[in-house]
């Protein structure tokens, strides 16, 4: 299954050197990438439905327990389908959409690197790989939906749809790793086993909430829907493909997966209720207002997302086999009018459904195409979405709690507005009379045209024949779900009952809706309006602060003055330090430890005073320069005193040097001028003491410490044993330690060549501004 | 005499930190240099002092026989030395290199090309 994943990833990275070639009619290879993993999938169905489930493992890092494990059972296989399957279409349909585009090798590089991480995330059995998958495919998402990277809208939106899914993978990653810590597996399969720990544990509700938050951004759920219409921007091929299959969909798979091993918990399944019930039904009653094809899609794409959340909340048999039949369902018959949108757009330039009619005249087979699609989007009888809609109103007939009826009645509203929403995308642009400036319009290449029909048709023929389709795919794949044995078995007529009822008055409710309800760029606007309280201004106003409260926070913090910064970071070291040393306790100092002061000891220090006052108040660079030398020679009778001859006769000749460095360089300069305001004075003053205060009373602290001289004593004994050296410090440095010393010479050398380059450099007259 | 020696560690912190909050280069300079040399005195006193056994074998033995300076902080201390001396001196070359560009020594004036960018 690795090769699989690789396969896309490695002819991805192939199109870097080779784009040039693939635009040329080598492109023709590009769609039979997906075509030949769609077959090596559809190989594989016979022996996942008979029960059998593929693993494999590759060590990446075992000591962390992150490793490459791939597990094929139902529900991967369902997906593992959709992804190549509808992947097939689309690659097809966009190596023509996109033909000639400057950027065509760059932009099936993103698609196949986007497929490839799907793969991998419906594939992956280890949860931390599973999370690897589902970043690359918002990375490689952003990619393709800021494709056209010259407009300013779609860069925006892309921004926006990345920066909603990584949170969301932010907050997944942190539910992941809680889940694996306390499971202490990060496997999925062997989660299952462990699922008693996993939902007992007080932790629960945070993980599975983060779990959630992951779950919600990705399949674009209420609150977080909104950078789906945004991504409508991006080629068609693109929407057809993340928004039917794949992206999207990954947080459905997500929580399918999860199902069996958080799942069933009241927590779980009122906020998945909750959450895929406002969703399902705000983003259905949204659709009717939408003028422009690809908003239509965008917001029913959002309300079937909100449906298999709503299902895989209700957590019944029923539910979850309605939910695995409708993830097919609507990938067939969304792929469909996406790609039919990509084809009127393509040839008529414009999405507006008030502009568009009559194109059934020139566009014969697209409008088959489109139809066969809406009919299965709106449920007539003998197609694939007919029994989508059957599963679902049976799955909230038969729920308990006596909330059958609302959740019916909320069932039934939504998938009314879908109807709708359906004709106007699939039936609206072809009915009516054909406006003059379309007439000219041809159909496109077969390869568009083809596989928006191969879609749609398919849809009629699993419509058709239920039992086999669902035995093969979707039975393994609710299983998965459910985590046992459903029984699942599809029928095309189960009688004269409710559910029946309900379905055909769906049907009649939609057919009059779209009928009645004729949107327009005003009833847009009205909506529009009450964009003000919607979640995406509200979440774009957040950032907005955020992005202000930095502005403010750079400028106040980062002014641009280097004193300043001093200022800020020695007041900061000098509150934690002070901090730390009260919390350390009272000061004691050991007097019999201390040696005695002598009279030569005490004239040094009043020199040392002296030089350190003139350093600081005086006017003159050259006095300034000379007590920093006097301060240096000071330093040096200190280590003549306390027998550390080398130091002294270091310190005397470095001191020496950088004197006379000094005063060679900078004697022509001025004096002195003072810029600071007394009060500035005063305020500096007052921290440069309290540092030198709290360094002081740090070193009293140090004092009372007892010494180890464990690594003083080894030199000691071993200097002249190991090294033959009788001056210790000097064994340390150019022996025990030669290698330190080494590189020390190596930066006194290039700090050697900096001075000697920057006297030696002359600038020209010109550079010298 | 430890006493005195922290009193020494404290003053050159005090007039370290105060220098590098002027405005003027070379004040920053000779500040760094102060908080250098500071420096050096508290890891000096890290070890115990000792006065006039310098941590240097006898010539007849091969091993110390009584008490003896810590030669650790003292190899520390030579490398610090030598260091910041690399340090100062291309300081000191770069403060003229500035000095002769833009004819000031004040740091607010190496601000405006960055404004300017802005």
């Amino acid at each position: 299954m690795l090769f699989t994943v690789l396969t896309g990833l490695i002819t991805s990275s192939l199109l870097i050197p080779f784009g040039k070639f693939i635009k040329t009619k080598w492109s023709i290879v590009l769609p039979f990438i997906p075509v030949f993993l769609f077959i090596f999938y559809l190989l594989q169905v016979s022996s996942v439905a008979s029960g059998i489930n593929f693993v494999q493992h590759i060590s990446w890092v075992p000591s962390l327990g992150v490793n490459f494990d791939f597990r094929l059972d139902g529900l991967s296989l369902l997906f593992a389908l959709l992804i190549t399957g509808i992947g097939s279409g689309i690659f097809f349909y966009g190596r023509t959409y996109l033909k000639g585009h400057p950027y065509f090798d760059r932009f099936f590089g993103y698609l196949l690197l986007f497929m490839s991480a799907m793969l991998g995330v419906v594939l992956a059995n280890n949860i931390i790989t599973l999370f690897i998958f589902w970043e690359l495919t918002s990375i490689s998402s952003f990619f393709l939906i800021g494709f056209n990277n010259d407009n300013k809208d779609s860069r925006k939106s892309a921004i926006t749809a990345l920066s909603i899914t990584g949170i969301g993978g932010f907050f997944l990653l942190a539910g992941l790793l809680l889940l694996g810590n306390i499971a202490e597996t990060f496997i999925i399969s062997e989660l299952i086993d462990r699922r008693d720990i996993i939902i007992n544990h007080s932790l629960y509700p945070l993980f599975v909430g983060l779990i959630f938050l992951g779950a919600f951004t990705k399949s674009a759920q209420f609150p977080f829907h909104f950078w789906l219409p945004g991504a409508m921007k991006a080629p068609t091929p693109v929407s057809a493909y993340l928004h039917s299959a794949t992206m999207v969909k990954a947080g459905i798979y997500l929580l399918a997966r999860f199902t069996p091993i958080l799942g069933n918990t009241d927590f779980w399944n009122y906020t998945l209720m909750i959450v895929g019930g406002i969703t399902m039904i705000y983003a259905a009653v949204h659709s009717l207002f939408r003028i422009d094809l690809k908003g239509i899609l965008a917001y029913s794409t959002i309300s079937a997302l909100g449906i298999l959340t709503f299902l895989l909340g209700l957590g019944t048999k029923d539910a979850i086999i309605a939910a695995s039949v409708f993830i097919l369902v609507h990938a067939l018959y969304k792929a469909t009018l996406f790609m039919v949108t990509g084809i009127i757009d393509h040839e008529t330039h414009t999405r507006d459904i008030t502009q568009l009619a009559g194109l059934r005249k020139v566009l014969f087979p697209v409008f088959i195409a489109a139809l066969l699609a809406a009919l299965s989007s709106a449920g007539l009888p003998l197609t694939f979405g007919f029994i989508g809609k059957d599963l679902i109103y049976e799955a909230t007939l038969h729920y308990a709690n006596n909330w059958a009826l609302w959740l019916t009645i909320l069932a039934v509203a939504t998938n009314t507005a879908l109807v709708a929403a359906g004709f106007m995308a699939g039936v609206k642009p072809f009915v009516g009379k054909l406006p003059t400036q379309f007439e000219k319009i041809h159909l496109p290449y077969s390869s568009m045209w083809l596989p928006p029909l191969i879609l749609g048709v398919l849809g009629i023929v699993f419509g058709c024949m239920p039992g086999m389709i669902g035995d093969i795919f979707n039975h393994r794949a609710a299983d998965s779900i459910f985590g046992a044995e459903t029984e699942m078995h599809l029928k095309i007529w189960h009688g004269f009952n409710t559910v029946l009822i309900l379905s055909l008055c769906t049907l009649a409710a939609g057919t009059l809706l779209y009928l009645f309800n004729k949107p327009s760029a005003a009833k847009l606007n009205a909506v529009e309006r009450l964009n003000n309280i919607s979640p995406q201004h509200i979440i774009l106003k957040l950032a907005s602060l955020v992005e202000r409260f930095s502005t403010a926070y750079t400028n106040n913090v980062h002014d641009g003055f280097l004193r300043s910064y001093h200022f800020k970071i020695i007041v900061f070291a000098e509150l934690l330090l002070a901090y730390k040393l009260w919390l350390s306790g009272p000061i004691q100092i050991d007097f019999e430890k201390l040696t005695p002061i002598t009279w030569y000891e005490i004239a040094f220090v009043l020199i040392l005073i002296g030089a350190v006052y003139l350093i600081v108040t005086t006017k003159s660079r050259l006095t300034s320069v000379v007590s920093t030398s006097v301060i240096g020679y000071c330093i040096c009778l200190i280590f003549v005193f306390y027998s550390a001859p080398d130091l002294a006769m270091t310190q005397f000749t470095i001191d020496t040097l950088t004197t006379v460095l000094f005063v060679l360089v900078l004697y022509k300069l001025p004096g002195f001028i003072n810029f600071a305001k007394k009060g500035v004075q005063i305020r500096d003053a007052i921290v440069a003491l309290g540092f030198g205060v709290i360094i002081s009373l740090i070193m009293l602290k140090v004092l009372y410490e007892p010494t180890t001289t464990e690594i003083s004593d080894f030199y000691g004994e071993n200097s002249y044993l190991l090294a033959k050296g009788k001056n210790v410090v000097n064994v340390i440095l150019v022996d025990f330690r030669g290698i330190d010393t080494m590189f020390e010479t190596v930066v006194l050398s290039i700090a050697a060549l900096g001075v000697y380059s920057l006297i030696k450099l002359r600038l020209k007259s010109s550079e010298k501004e | 005499m430890e006493l005195l020696l922290v009193f020494v560690i404290g003053l050159l912190y005090a007039a370290g930190v105060y220098l590098i909050l002027r405005r003027s280069m070379v004040k920053l300079l000779l500040g760094i240099m102060l908080l250098g040399n500071g420096t050096n005195i508290l890891i000096f006193l890290l070890g115990t002092i000792t006065k006039g056994k310098p941590p240097v074998i006898d010539e007849a033995y091969k091993v110390f026989q009584e008490i003896y300076a810590d030669p650790i902080p003292q190899a520390l201390i030579l490398t610090a030395i030598v260091i910041s001396f690399g340090l100062t001196s291309f300081a000191i070359v770069l403060l003229k290199r500035v000095y002769a560009l833009v004819d000031s020594d004040d740091l607010d004036d190496l601000n405006t090309p960055e404004e300017e960018d802005l």
